[in-house]
């Protein structure tokens, strides 16, 4: 052990169980030394170490190939196996990257709707929320997944019930009594898996169920995997408990969970659909994009005709999350190598802009106290860098060129015409034309409205709150221009996805 | 294979899970709602465990006093069960917790009033 070069070797090979088990040892820390700025301090370096770890996952597996780790030493299938290949380093890499830029987000004095004497417990469920997301990507075992889900989720719950005000408790407890239904619903759908195979883990489950795909346990057992998961990532009529959670959770909370909750649950859904069930039964037995094309198109003009209607900006970016979810979704149903990608290449894009557009809300709050929409007018002369990251979020969300919304929505619209299905790609820029609209209604407010008469004047926020607003709208374009590495990475974990175990 | 009447315990759980889900949607009060969600929970452990029945099987662990026993229960179900119900008492803490705060905040823990009070707000305009 004294051999430095052993040493280092040894933990490259730990690296995909580090990425779990820092953030979840960091949390405790927080909580024991109660301590505000180095409890800040240790988060931010968790999660750039986090993020450090899953860029590093994601080198090796797109040099040397998937990666397989046996926890404690328990070969797969019988213990734990944390298996990492193209798809979950991707998603990794998105879920740290976020939580890099957003945890250091704001200094800690100004608290950010969060009771000063708490701050440590606020990033301890910060930092667990993380190793839960972190987690139900990693691992490779059905029901570790259900436990990984169970800890973000809880850790969820109780940030978003550190928002201000009371509102922000019901909908804290309203999407707990949601949240476990769906997690117990998975739950019960793996536990008819095991039923009829025997086993846990996800490779050796699509394995074993080859010969019994016919029979009614696992035709149950998919269907409450499906809708299960349906309520974690606010598939259109699960969504209900979503707006509100966004709304009135703490801001940079909102940018935290709209960013990575739902993308990883939609990671989820593509393991359990693509892997575990495969496209032969998804979608040519039980015919799922019957229902999951309908779902989406519903999705993405539902929420985003009810963004149109809101007042409130943080509500009205929920709504647009929904939406959004619905082109992911939309790409799945597809089941082609472009519809999936755009589907995944949307994991990432969406991540960054929804992200930063939440960042930007979190720094308006933190000037004026409101999310209303009308309270922002004339905010374009008063805080105009952050207003301009705004504006391109929104360009972003909408879809036009050179940003990352434009390459979801160019691979989506080719995986439709590809699929034959010229409508949909009509329906997806039909649907961009409602983004225009929300939008729109925004911007008119904040640049063409003089702040009212007598409203304080506020002033540009400080370089912790601009910096990481303007890291990920800078990736919304920088990724948009230069789009080869996200659509390449998404591509080979489609074509993972399509073609079973890669 | 079996017939209906021995799939006793799966009626039995499905049955609890219908009363668990029914408690959940039905009531107003949050407190009976968090219990709904318990029995809820509960019967997905029963599903779990009586997965893990062999007939005719004994508790399995080897040594003295398994002697003679040919079959024994998996026992992987029921260690699943073990995490499962530590969620499920984290997820009831946290949702008393919350139910806590809702009743300082609010005065009452009866949904249909919580909803008539944040409509009432929403009348006036709120942030």
């Amino acid at each position: 052990m004294s051999d430095p070069v052993v040493v280092q070797a040894a933990l490259t090979d730990h690296l995909p169980v580090l990425q779990v088990i820092v953030p979840l040892l960091a949390a405790p820390v927080c909580v024991i030394f109660k301590e505000r700025r180095a409890s800040r301090a240790l988060a931010i370096a968790a999660s750039w170490l986090c993020l450090y770890i899953s860029v590093s996952l994601l080198g090796t597996v797109l040099d040397h190939g998937a990666i397989s780790y046996a926890l404690g030493g328990w070969a797969a299938p019988y213990g734990i196996e944390y298996r990492v290949d193209v798809v979950n380093a991707y998603v990794l890499v998105i879920v740290s990257a976020v939580a890099a830029v957003v945890m250091p987000f704001g200094r800690s004095e100004e608290g950010l709707d969060v009771d000063p004497s708490r701050v440590h417990l606020y990033y301890a469920a910060l930092l667990l929320c993380l190793c839960g997301l972190l987690g139900m990507a990693v691992t490779g075992d059905a029901f570790n997944i259900f436990v990984f889900l169970e800890i973000s989720s809880l850790a969820s719950y109780t940030l978003i019930a550190t928002g201000k005000g009371r509102r922000a408790l019901r909908a804290a407890y309203s999407y707990l009594v949601m949240g476990t239904i769906g997690g117990t619903f998975y739950l019960i759908g793996i536990g008819l898996l095991y039923q009829v195979t025997g086993t846990l883990n996800i490779g050796d489950l699509a394995v074993r169920l080859e010969p019994v795909m016919q029979s009614r346990e696992v035709v149950v057992a998919f269907a409450f995997l499906v809708v299960g998961l349906g309520i974690k990532l606010a598939l259109f009529p699960l969504h209900q408990w979503l707006p509100n959670a966004y709304t009135y959770a703490p801001a940079k909370v909102s940018a935290f969970l709209a960013a990575t909750a739902t993308k990883v649950g939609v990671y989820v859904l593509l393991r359990v659909l693509f892997g575990i069930f495969g496209v032969a039964f998804v979608f040519g037995q039980l015919e799922l994009h019957k229902l999951l094309v309908p779902l989406s198109l519903a999705a993405m003009f539902i929420g985003s005709i009810a963004a149109i209607a809101q007042t409130n900006i943080k509500r009205l970016l929920a709504y647009s999350s929904i939406a959004q979810i619905g082109y992911m979704t939309l790409g799945i149903a597809m089941a082609n190598v472009s519809g999936l990608t755009g589907g995944i290449v949307h994991l990432f894009n969406h991540a960054m802009m929804k992200g930063g557009l939440f960042l930007v809300v979190a720094c308006v709050v933190a000037r004026t106290g409101s999310a209303r929409i009308e309270d922002m007018a004339g905010l374009g002369k008063q805080m105009p860098v952050t207003m301009a990251a705004f504006v391109v979020g929104g360009l972003s969300l909408i879809g036009v060129p050179a940003t990352v919304g434009f390459v979801s929505k160019w691979y989506l619209v080719q995986g439709a015409l590809q699929r034959g299905w010229n409508w949909a790609a009509v329906l997806i820029l039909l649907s961009s034309l409602l983004a225009v609209v929300y939008v729109w209604r925004v911007l008119e407010v904040v640049y063409f409205r003089d702040r009212p008469a007598g409203a304080p004047d506020v002033t540009e926020v400080g370089a912790a709150m601009r910096i990481p607003t303007w890291i990920l709208i800078g990736a919304s374009v920088v990724f948009g221009l230069q789009a080869n590495l996200t659509v390449g990475v998404a591509e080979k974990a489609a074509l993972v996805l399509l073609g079973g175990a890669g | 294979m079996t017939g209906a009447a021995d799939l006793w315990i799966y009626w039995l759980s499905i049955a609890l899970m219908m009363v668990g889900l029914y408690t959940v949607i039905a009531r107003d009060n949050l407190v009976k709602k968090i219990m709904g969600l318990n029995l809820f929970q509960v019967s997905v452990i029963m599903f779990y465990v009586a997965l893990g029945k062999v007939d005719g099987g004994t508790a399995p662990i080897l040594g003295p006093g398994a002697e003679g026993f040919e079959y024994f229960s998996n026992p992987l179900p029921h260690v699943l069960m073990l995490t499962a119900i530590v969620v499920g008492v984290a997820t009831s803490a946290l949702g008393l917790a919350l139910t806590v705060r809702i009743k300082e905040a609010y005065g009452t823990v009866e949904e249909d009033e919580i909803v008539a009070m944040d409509a009432e707000l929403s009348a006036e305009g709120n942030s």
